[in-house]
């Protein structure tokens, strides 16, 4: 096994990790080491589209960070910590254990998903799982596309088909038209470019986008060919639709339209594809795994971003959805207080706590509203890895309980997305994390 | 109220003297610290497998193996009871011999077994390597998914008039009573004690120490092994008494997963996964399965076997009592002999007689040990 030692780890190459990584190379002699699980920097939020970074910003912090002295380390996945101060990463050439004196966990987000009749049909996805794909060049023009669930995300994900030819036939958003509006108030308090209301933007779109919307149920006809072209392999796919089945290869169904309610009222639309995504769920399953103290979903930290565990710090979403803004701070503070400057942390309290406000005014505005609790029948699939049934589940009163008897959050995607879906829908607590985080490679254990 | 029999332990032995005393028609509680099936049967491989290593462990294993598939047409499905028998396999000419030893011995007792060789074994399963000498074939053992399997038999229980308090735990058991953490007292004519390797903390005097094991799952690969696979030296060479041990153990799962054990650790308390016995377990196993390097792994977890000093577990009245029982310290054999467990403790307090002679398993031999 590959051995690896440096003074500072960061894990994930997202917002977060990117600006931790070069705040920590501005101290000379340390030693940086970035390990990320995707071929290419940037996270979720600056993937690369057919190898390329899009954001000017973005690639002006991969370019530093690039020519920084830090080792990057991409295609490696954390999987296990055998000992203290030491990570186990797959690759695609076996596992590297690295060494480290402190620890910096910049893991991110991941898209929630929230079961109803359907959802588990061939060409219905993740909103940013789809724009994933479509960055690793699946062709989407003159697709009928509906996209729906909640978050600031639909939006985009939305401008972003439609730019690649995509027919966005409806945005269906469930929060309120009244709380949207707060927040597009509030936003002048925000630093950024987002200054622009959602609806507002949406309009600029030319796309339908109706507040007080979701989707009740997507329906299925019987194609004659399956599923139309779009395969995925483990490797390939983004770590957003990672854990999701492969469209079912042995069925013929296939998306055929949507039905959404609104005020009472439901109606179908017809498409070809639908994107859906209900806000974010943090990463938090590594420094679950190191034992890190989580308070309500939350990685706590404190205000150099330090964790319960000695040596350990976490910035970004792991420690509450924040947004862009946000995790780019934290990553700052945790990496000049990793390399022991506070002074220069300090500096940066202030923004926090602006950006911290940007964040709750962002989660406020999309908190889950309670009818998504019951789009589910008891036929309803929860768990895909496993097949189980939401009625099944209903049996249950807590998630271990589920797990034993039903295997429920045992799958391949180890409770990622039926433990965040159980989470809203039964208040039920994930519990323990254990290694292996992600499915590895027996020989690479 | 008093019920006529308390039993500490919702484990699979609990849950299976539950069913098996309510059946007869006695009134029952089950009191666990924590839930129904979440300690060491929670942690087990679910294998129903007849055993040799002493006359007294063969005559538990094949008496509660028999219970389980008279039992197997009443399971629900989800406790995916599978006849997909057992192979010991030998690796060279040397365990040949021990194989035939073992099919004698089978034989002798009524259990069918069949010799396989070099190629008989390849041809039944592929994905062992090549030059393997041979092995055994246990046509009627069988795997389940024991915690399911547990939650039947705690239903029955509950449906033929048995109560459970979970979350609550036992902290003294008395003739008649048993006392609770929060003070209160349960009345019961009699009391089992079922609390696996917390036994020993009830009623002291038991000797069982926990046994660490490591268990590894793969994701869904069906077909890739058909039988559980276990090497033949398991016990004795692989396992010796002393320090920490791995063998080659693998079971096929309905759902198509590959489930790999095992290993065996004394004097480590932590539920931790250490990493270097996994590697060493796999290792093992690759020696036997090389292809087993290509599958992924999606879980790892740990449990802790409750070991006696004689690999055999306590059934029976508690020494100097009249009405307390002992069914604990299974060792890695709890999911097979739980319905064996259960008859034998019945019998005992029902004044029936038992199937196969309860003695070898007499608490009593603990005391009288100098």
């Amino acid at each position: 096994m590959n051995k690896h030692t440096s003074e500072i780890l960061i894990i994930g190459g997202g917002g977060a990790g990117l600006s931790a990584a070069l705040a920590a190379c501005s101290k000379n002699g340390v030693s940086v080491t970035l390990v990320d699980d995707n071929p290419r920097l940037g996270g979720q939020i600056w993937r690369a589209e057919l190898g390329k970074t899009k954001s000017p910003d973005a690639a002006k912090l991969i370019a530093a960070v690039e020519v920084g002295q830090i080792n990057i380390v991409n295609d490696a996945q954390v999987f296990a910590a055998p000992g203290a101060n030491s990570l186990l990463a797959e690759t695609p050439n076996g596992t590297i254990e690295f060494d480290y004196e402190k620890l910096i966990i910049a893991t991110g987000a991941r898209e929630r998903f929230l079961p109803f009749p359907g959802w588990t049909l061939p060409n219905v996805f993740g909103a940013g799982g789809l724009q994933a794909l479509v960055k690793g060049g699946l062709n989407i023009e003159n697709k009928r596309i509906v996209v729906a669930g909640t978050g600031a995300l639909l939006l985009a994900v939305a401008g972003y088909l439609k730019s690649k030819g995509a027919k966005v036939v409806e945005i269906a958003e469930q929060t309120t038209a009244s709380k949207l509006t707060k927040f597009g108030v509030g936003l002048w308090r925000s630093p950024s470019k987002l200054t622009q209301s959602i609806a507002l933007r949406a309009k600029l779109l030319g796309v339908p986008y109706l507040t007080d919307c979701w989707i009740t149920s997507a329906q299925s006809c019987r194609s004659p060919r399956v599923s139309k072209g779009v395969t995925m392999t483990l490797d390939d796919t983004p770590l957003l639709t990672r854990g999701l089945p492969h469209p079912d290869q042995t069925s013929n169904d296939i998306l055929k339209a949507v039905t959404f309610t609104r005020k009472g009222k439901t109606w179908s639309i017809e498409c070809d594809m639908l994107a859906c995504g209900f806000h974010l769920v943090p990463n938090i399953e590594l420094a679950s795994m190191l034992g890190c103290t989580i308070d309500a979903g939350f990685v706590a930290v404190d205000e150099f971003q330090r964790t319960s565990c000695e040596n350990v710090f976490c910035a970004g979403e792991p420690t509450g959805v924040g947004g862009v803004e946000s995790s780019l701070i934290e990553g700052k503070i945790a990496s000049f207080a990793a390399t022991g400057e506070f002074e220069k942390a300090l500096e940066f309290f202030a923004e926090r706590v602006r950006t911290k406000k940007f964040g709750d005014a962002l989660n406020r505005t999309f908190a889950l509203r309670d009818e998504l609790k019951t789009l589910a029948d008891d036929t309803t699939i929860v768990c895909r890895c496993e097949d189980v049934a939401y009625g099944r589940l209903t049996e249950f009163s807590s998630f271990r309980d589920a797990k034993l008897q039903t295997r429920c959050g045992m799958g391949s995607c180890q409770g990622r997305i039926c433990g965040a879906a159980t989470e809203f829908l039964f208040d039920w607590k994930v519990g323990s994390v254990r290694p292996p985080i992600f499915p590895v490679k027996m020989e690479n254990l | 109220m008093a019920f006529d029999v308390a039993i500490v332990g919702a484990g699979i032995v609990g849950a299976a003297c539950a069913a098996s005393l309510s059946s007869s028609g006695l009134s029952v509680v089950v009191i666990d610290a924590n839930g129904v099936a979440t300690g060491t049967t929670a942690a087990g491989m679910g294998h129903i497998v007849v055993m040799d290593d002493s006359e007294a462990q063969f005559a538990l294993t094949n008496y509660s193996r028999k219970l389980w598939n008279d039992l197997a047409a009443e399971l629900p499905g989800t406790s995916e009871y599978e006849f997909c028998g057992t192979i010991w396999v030998a690796a060279d000419d040397e365990e040949i011999v021990e194989v035939r030893r073992k099919k004698d011995f089978y034989e002798n007792h009524g259990v069918k077994a069949e010799i396989l060789d070099e190629n008989g074994l390849r041809q039944t399963e592929p994905n062992l390597r090549a030059g393997l000498a041979g092995g055994l074939l246990v046509e009627n053992d069988s795997v389940v998914y024991q915690l399911c399997a547990t939650r039947f038999l705690m239903d029955r229980a509950i449906r033929d008039g048995a109560e459970t308090h979970t979350g609550k735990r036992v902290v003294e058991i008395k003739e008649g009573v048993v006392t609770l953490e929060n003070g209160d007292f349960i009345a019961a004519g009699n009391v089992i004690n079922a609390a696996g390797f917390a036994a020993t903390e009830l009623s002291p005097g038991l000797k069982i120490v926990k046994r660490k094991g490591h268990l590894v799952i793969t994701e869904r690969y069906p077909g890739f092994v058909s039988h559980q696979l276990i090497e033949l030296g398991y016990l004795k060479s692989a396992h010796g008494k002393d320090g920490d041990s791995v063998a080659f153990n693998v079971q096929p799962r309905s759902t198509g997963q590959v489930l790999l054990g095992s290993s065996r650790q004394f004097c480590s308390d932590d539920t931790e996964i250490d990493h270097n016995i996994v590697r060493r377990m796999t290792a093992r196993a690759f020696e036997y399965m090389p292809r087993l390097k290509d599958l992924s792994t999606v879980r790892i977890w740990t449990g802790f076997r409750p070991a006696t000093p004689d690999n055999l577990p306590y059934i029976g009245k508690l020494p100097d009592h009249d009405n307390v029982y002992i069914a604990a310290g299974h060792e890695g054999l709890g999911i097979t002999t739980s319905l064996g467990t259960a008859e034998l403790i019945a019998d005992a307090i029902l004044g029936r007689t038992s199937a196969i002679s309860s003695e070898p398993y007499s608490p009593s031999r603990v005391f009288s040990e100098h």
